[in-house]
């Protein structure tokens, strides 16, 4: 079952991978979504998993029984959960707000902060929306300096 | 009369440093006088330590000790310290004096002070530190007053650099020393520096003994200009000149000196320490000789004499016999002297005349009787002529190299072919500037106001008045010294006159050679100058190619690591991510395979789970990974609920639907390329490395799980969960009783989550009605 569950996770996190490393951020966010629920499973299988009692104390009784499911790792993923989609709506939101300035959901076009050495005509993005940088001069100042 | 030793010694420093915070709120020439006051009171302090400092253990202060460190500071003057000292604080306040006067009416004139003053303390403070911590904060504070006083000028590009160079050479070469005395110090188990010297034994037979004398030695030749890191002082000329005849020839060149015979007591007798500095010495005297000759502005000539200087007095140290040491003390005052009086009449000359090209003046004598004075004074104890201390110096110097043993025919002759080289620019400095036929100059010059003829008339007079009695002068500042480097009492008597031995013969060839360089000196030096070989003991040029390649190696990985696409860093950090696992599970021995329950139907999840990421990943369009991704939130929900955890499928449901609805909504709204703009070969790139990371997380989680389960903290929760918070739902009990404060920060994190969100979609809106 653990290795079933391990492989699983595996093959989840290999797809995060490969999407997150695609060229276009909706894939990039849905690598995102995917890579965080792998975590939530990580964390849920790390507390053992194989029983199917849920943590309640029975009435009468003042502690848990022994079969039952571990109780910590199940609060951990409740929270984690509910964050991982706060997370996701704020990124979704930026996405649209990157698409709105760039005119493009490529990553590739979003080099305002590190524009790539050399290429001086990347084109100019609208007046609107993110600030962009000026691009860097070809010079390099530090060898001015020396 | 007895004053506590650490007044003495606190006093100078203290003072120096309050002068230097009130210069700035004063205006021209009143800081240049405040400043000399100070560097005048500082210098009558020293001279009442000076009867306390001719003990043989001298006058010493502890002040301050960080006991947890093992470090104790303190301050000390003896015999070697008081030479310094006395330089320092008189030919400070000559300078300051001078300087208030060279750049009247500068606007920036209270800063240079300042720096002075500040250069002044650090000096001080380095000469007279008895722990190494306060001699390298000392030693590095006066490489930084060096680099803002070379740079003084600092809208011209030339001294910017030039400051630049002086300063990665010698706070380079201070790192290099601070290692070294931080090897010596751990050697003797303490940073006293008497201590170190007392602990000779332990500090040669450390293991590190060698490395850390050659760090030293590193840091010595920096600061002291010595062959091969002996460039940047002729470049620091770029400097104004007072600060150039305190800076660059009396005094902070002379600290690598200083340290070098301050720390002979303990390397005296090693064969690597003085064939380190005799042939570094060696080298350096010549190279900066044959340097003098090539040049005509007058600064960068006497520049290269300073270098030659430097030379012999490190040459001095290493040479063996005890006569060295007199004869370094010697000329080391008497360089001191001369050198300072004939920057400054250079710097009159500059002032006066608009030029410092030598071959462009001549026959100033007229125009400038009582400079001519000073440079006449000061150029005959260069030449060393009698009756000059200078003569004195140059035969003890010779008689120390005759002494040498093995290394007596080299140095001799190397002394002579440098000693001509000085009365050759002895003569340039004198004769040539203010006798012979007068030379048109730019501005017509006549002598200068008194304030900076004090200068260079005193110490050329000094220099006079120590020839005529140069038992005196050994007596009472030479011994001293000599003791402290030798580490016993010494006694050489200087003598003005010790017969007709072969010294003086070698004396009287080399004012003859001498004289003969001076003759032929303006054929000789523009062919000096066009003889390409000599370029090469110029080796800035290896300082500017590392410099250089520092800079492009930088540049290169700059290019290398940030390079600025968002997949590249990406596929770095996964792969770091992957295979720092695969690495630790490997050094633990292999692959785990964790005990677990059979398979059951439950694992169909999981396969779900599998095929729902893979379809993910390959979906054409956006709309379809959305529809697949909401396939593995669905599956993992199931995976909560068979595995004993309801509230947690509950929420994933509740959050798996939303999610779907929003990213469906919004995803197919923006008009986004619908197909992976991979081409096929970079799709097969990021499988490999999406496989990778895959892979690694299996097996660390695997490794995980098979190691055995420590069950106290589930216990703890199942078991506290009715007493303490009254619940039978123990997850629900962790959650708002237990960790409450940790669901109190999940509410914030999501209100600040939506508030951000908000913001973001109002400025789009906004937005898209102004663009209309």
């Amino acid at each position: 079952m653990e290795i079933a569950l391990s492989a699983a996770i595996g093959v989840l996190v290999a797809a995060a991978a490969y999407l997150l490393l695609a060229r276009d951020l909706p894939r990039g966010l849905i690598g995102f979504v995917l890579l965080g629920t792998a975590a939530n499973l990580v964390i849920f299988a790390a507390g053992r998993i194989g029983t199917m009692t849920p943590p309640l104390v029975e009435p009468g009784a003042t502690a848990l029984a022994a079969g039952a499911a571990n109780p910590l790792p199940q609060a951990l993923v409740l929270t984690a959960i509910v964050i991982g989609f706060g997370l996701t709506a704020f990124a979704l939101v930026l996405v649209m707000r990157a698409h709105a300035a760039f005119g493009s959901a490529r990553s590739e076009d979003m080099d305002a902060a590190e524009p790539p050495a050399c290429t001086e005509a990347a084109p100019a993005p609208p007046e609107t929306g993110f600030v962009r940088q000026p691009a860097r001069a070809p010079a390099r100042p530090l060898r001015e300096v020396v | 009369m007895s004053i506590a030793p650490v007044f003495l010694l606190a006093l100078p420093l203290g003072l120096g440093f309050a002068a230097a915070a009130a210069v700035p709120a004063m205006r021209g020439r009143g800081a240049a006088q405040l400043g000399a006051v100070t560097a005048a009171v500082a210098l009558l302090v020293y001279l009442l330590a000076a009867p306390g400092a001719a003990e043989p253990e001298g006058l010493r202060a502890g002040f301050w000790a960080v006991p947890s460190l093992g470090i104790a500071g303190g301050l000390r003057l003896d015999g070697l310290s008081l030479v310094f000292v006395l330089l320092i604080a008189g030919i400070g306040a000559l300078v300051l004096l001078y300087a208030g006067r060279y750049l009247k009416g500068d606007p920036r004139l209270p800063r240079l002070i300042t720096l002075l003053l500040l250069f002044m303390v650090a000096m001080l403070g380095a000469v007279t530190a008895d722990d190494v911590v306060t001699l390298f904060v000392f030693w590095e504070l006066t490489s930084l007053a060096s680099f803002f006083l070379v740079g003084y000028d600092h809208e011209k590009p030339g001294a910017r650099k030039a400051a630049l160079q002086a300063l990665l050479v010698t706070a380079g070469g201070g790192l290099a020393l601070l290692a070294g005395l931080i090897l010596a110090a751990v050697a003797a188990g303490t940073t006293s520096l008497s201590g170190i010297i007392a602990a000779r034994e332990a500090v040669l037979a450390h293991p590190a003994a060698a490395p850390a004398m050659l760090l030293i030695i590193l840091g010595c030749f920096t600061k002291s200009a010595q062959f091969p890191f002996h460039f940047w002082l002729p470049n620091a000329m770029a400097a104004p000149t007072p600060v150039s005849a305190y800076l660059h020839s009396a005094t902070m060149v002379k600290l690598g000196v200083y340290l070098l015979a301050r720390l002979n007591p303990i390397y005296q007798h090693e064969a690597l320490w003085q064939d380190v500095l005799t042939t570094a010495g060696l080298l350096t005297t010549a190279t900066g000789a044959l340097m003098a000759l090539r040049e005509s502005d007058l600064k960068r000539v006497l520049a290269w004499t300073t270098v030659t200087a430097l030379g012999t007095l490190t040459m001095l140290i290493g040479l063996a016999p005890a006569l060295s040491a007199t004869a370094a003390v010697t000329f080391l005052v008497v360089h001191a002297l001369y050198k300072a009086a004939l920057f400054l009449v250079a710097g009159i000359v500059d002032h006066e005349t608009g030029t410092r090209d030598a071959a462009a003046l001549g026959g100033l004598r007229h125009a400038m009787p009582l400079t001519a004075l000073a440079a006449v004074l000061a150029a005959f104890s260069m030449a060393g002529l009698p009756p000059f201390v200078g003569f004195v110096a140059k035969e003890i110097v010779y008689e120390a190299k005759l002494a040498s043993g093995s290394l007596a025919g080299p140095a001799a002759m190397v002394g002579f072919l440098v000693n001509a080289a000085m009365v050759a620019v002895a003569g340039l400095m004198s004769w040539r500037l203010f006798f012979g036929p007068r030379r048109p100059t730019p501005q017509v010059p006549h002598d200068p106001p008194k304030s900076m003829l004090a200068g260079p008339i005193l110490l050329a007079t000094l220099g006079l008045l120590a020839g005529a009695a140069p038992s005196l002068l050994g007596e009472w500042l030479v011994d001293g010294a000599v003791a402290s480097i030798l580490g016993a009492p010494a006694s050489a008597p200087l003598k003005f006159w010790h017969g007709f031995t072969p010294v003086l013969a070698l004396s009287v060839a080399t004012i003859g050679f001498g004289l003969l360089l001076l003759i032929l000196w303006e054929r000789l030096m523009p062919r000096l100058r066009r003889t390409a070989a000599l370029d090469r003991l110029d080796t800035a040029r290896g300082y500017e190619a590392a410099l250089a390649g520092i800079v492009s190696w930088s540049d290169g990985t700059t290019r290398t690591v940030q390079h600025g696409s968002l997949r590249g860093y990406m596929r770095v950090l996964l792969l770091t991510c992957a295979l720092v696992p695969l690495a630790l599970l490997a050094w633990r021995g292999g692959l785990a395979r964790p005990e677990g329950a059979p398979l059951d139907p439950r694992a169909l999840a999981f396969l779900l789970i599998a095929l729902g990421a893979i379809a993910c990943a390959l979906a054409r369009g956006t709309f379809a990974a959305v529809m697949a991704l909401g396939l593995v939130g669905f599956a993992t929900a199931v995976v909560f609920l068979t595995f004993g955890a309801p509230d947690v499928a509950l929420t994933q449901f509740t959050v798996e639907v939303l999610l779907v609805v929003i990213l469906a909504t919004v995803l197919i709204r923006l008009p986004v390329r619908a197909r992976d703009s991979r081409t096929a070969r970079q799709r097969g790139a990021d499988a490999a490395v999406a496989g990778v990371v895959g892979l690694s997380v299996t097996l660390a989680l695997m490794a995980v799980l098979a190691e055995p389960f420590d069950p106290r903290l589930a216990e703890w929760f199942g078991a506290q969960s009715v007493p303490g918070g009254h619940g039978r739902n123990v997850v629900n009990v962790i959650l708002v009783d237990f960790r409450a404060l940790d669901t109190l920060g999940e509410i914030a994190v999501l209100a600040i989550a939506a508030f951000a969100v908000l913001a973001l979609l109002r400025g789009t809106k906004a937005e898209r009605q102004a663009g209309g």
